[in-house]
């Protein structure tokens, strides 16, 4: 770095500007690019200074106190750069209370064990998990553990009453369609609700951890790095969790105790719903311990992705087999198109929105295009079987889907064109995931309210 | 005569943006250029800028390069895009009809004023 030789001696200018700089790089949405940018406008104004007759010591006071307090500066970076903070949280340095990190622990324990106890009571009158008769647990599975998640964040944004009233009215809501409505036992409306009640109650979850009622843009996206992250946490915790629960069955039988009934009826179903509230937690408080996984697990699985179904279309459409999908098929179809919209979700929401263009940007698309034509195929088929069998709630729900599928993959298509050709900042492919998530939301709410009764419990 | 807070927030990023789209340009030397444009008046803290440049440059109405100035360290230098200029014109449009209106209803406001001067004040 060239400096002013003039400026050397007495007061050492440049240590004070290295000083400075290392006092910018503790806030964690400052980078060091930035960092660069700020140190040239600095100079600048030394130097500008300079030449007008002021001392070095002088001009550095005056444009550092012009560059502004570093503070508020940063809060603005915020911001403008809300996936950094994600990346490294801590927005000013943090004052390591040891008594808030302990309350913080408690209430994660507290409800942990509030999600475990939740699960177990139905157990103590007599309710039996796998019984078919009486499907208490496979109709709130979600309901058990997602409100305790929930009431983490609405305690850590501190909602306060209006928070949990809202919360209470969505469960209370939820808990009284699936146990109020007369399903025929493993009727496809009863799968139908089963499937899409977690995809309400996350949207919930969501809602509450935004802590501004889902008003901000830079908040929702925040909520699709958490969703992608606490996926990640959640099976490395279950995995870590099996390892544990096979020593524990295994050491025991070595010494003849036969610990199994224990693990299956205790260690399982209370550590997969208390787990639920700790995955929540690590993700919110330990950002900055790790790198996050989930956007390197993205870029590995996007070409993988993209390939496959440009496989698969080529193959249905070499074989003519396109119009002919039978119904197993379709399922598949549907998961898999589901899937890589999560995965499109989460590498939107990864990206540095400051990068160029570049070479992943292009294979997202393909792999947008190509999720779209699987998706027209699928609507294809689908309208085709309710054209030629009539409706049934599978069907509809299924034409539901994929058609709200072909409008979210249309609109990101759309603005990651006009992004690749510079016609519209990136900014516009966020609003676009951020505003149609709710759609989701409002569909997944929708089977699970109106499906039932509209198809007679059927 | 200082702006008010608001009225700062809300010309910044039209000003921002008309100088860049007078040739590429570095912050400080925007910095500079508001002060001169406005005869001193527009001060801004000038580490708020840089946020406000970056928020420009996701939405696609700047572009950004790092090279190597005369000074032989690196600078950030930022140029208009093709969105970036139509942007400008809606913002222009957008003034001019506020400015318009403004100074409709000042002079109306001024005339008002002067005739009830006529009317109501004699000097004894």
């Amino acid at each position: 770095m060239a400096t002013n030789p003039l400026n050397a001696d007495a007061f050492d200018l440049e240590t004070k500007i290295s000083e400075w700089k290392n006092f910018l790089a503790q806030r964690a949405v400052i980078n060091a690019q930035d960092i660069d940018e700020l140190e040239d406008h600095l100079r600048g104004q030394i130097e500008h200074l300079g030449n007008s007759g002021l001392d070095d010591d002088e001009a550095f006071l005056i444009a550092v106190k012009r560059v502004g307090d570093i503070e508020s500066v940063s809060r603005e970076y915020a911001e403008v750069h809300s996936g950094r903070l994600w990346r490294n949280l801590v927005l000013a340095p943090q004052e390591t209370g040891a008594n808030w990190f302990n309350l913080e622990l408690i209430v994660v324990l507290m409800l942990a064990v509030g999600a475990a106890i939740a699960f177990k009571l139905p157990a103590a009158f007599g309710v039996v998990f796998e019984d078919p008769s009486t499907p208490l647990y496979a109709h709130n599975l979600p309901l058990f553990c997602l409100p305790f998640l929930a009431l983490y964040f609405v305690w850590k944004r501190q909602l306060g009453k209006q928070g949990i009233v809202i919360l209470a009215g969505i469960v209370t809501v939820l808990a009284l369609a699936m146990n109020g409505f007369p399903f025929e036992p493993q009727g496809s409306t009863e799968i139908l609700a089963i499937l899409h009640l977690p995809i309400v109650m996350w949207f919930a979850v969501g809602v509450m951890y935004s802590g501004d009622w889902w008003c901000t843009q830079s908040r929702r996206m925040d909520f699709i790095r958490f969703s992608g992250e606490f996926v990640i946490y959640y099976v490395l915790m279950a995995l870590g969790g099996g390892v544990l629960t096979a020593f524990t069955i295994g050491m025991f039988s070595f010494i003849g105790f036969d610990v199994e009934w224990f693990a299956q009826e205790w260690i399982l179903p209370a550590g997969a719903m208390g787990a639920i509230i700790v995955a929540g937690w690590l993700v919110e408080s330990k950002q900055a311990a790790i790198e996050n996984m989930a956007p390197v697990l993205t870029r590995v699985f996007t070409p993988l992705f993209t390939l496959l179904l440009v496989a698969f279309l080529v193959t249905m459409l070499a074989t003519g087999k396109g119009f002919d999908v039978q119904r197993d098929v379709l399922i598949g179809l549907d998961l898999l198109l589901i899937l890589v919209l999560g995965l499109v979700l989460y590498a939107v929401s990864s990206r540095d929105p400051g990068e160029p263009t570049g070479y992943f940007d292009v294979l997202l698309l393909a792999l947008i295009i190509s999720a779209l034509l699987v998706d027209v195929l699928a609507l294809l088929a689908i309208a085709g079987r309710i054209f030629d069998m009539g409706y049934t709630p599978n069907r509809v729900a299924a034409l539901g889907e994929n058609l709200i599928l072909l409008v979210s993959l249309s609109g990101y298509a759309w603005h990651y064109v006009r992004f690749l050709r510079h016609e519209s900042g990136f900014n516009s492919i966020e609003r676009w995931q951020t505003n149609y998530i709710p759609v989701y939301a409002i569909w997944a709410a929708i089977v699970v309210f109106a499906f039932p009764p509209l198809f007679g419990f059927a | 005569m200082n702006l008010s807070k608001d009225l700062m927030a809300a010309s910044s990023t039209p000003l921002v943006l008309a100088i860049i789209a007078e040739g590429e340009t570095y912050g400080y030397e925007i910095v500079k250029r508001v002060e001169e444009l406005s005869g001193g008046a527009l001060t801004w803290t000038d580490g708020m800028m840089y946020p406000l440049l970056h928020r420009l440059e996701h939405q696609g109405y700047l572009r950004s390069l790092w090279r190597v100035a005369d000074t032989g360290r690196k600078r950030k230098y930022y140029a208009i895009t093709p969105a970036g200029k139509q942007v400008i014109v809606e913002q222009r449009q957008q003034w001019e009809l506020v400015n318009e209106a403004l100074n409709k209803v000042w002079k109306e406001f001024n005339d008002k004023m002067q005739g009830s001067d006529d009317h109501g004040y004699q000097p004894a």
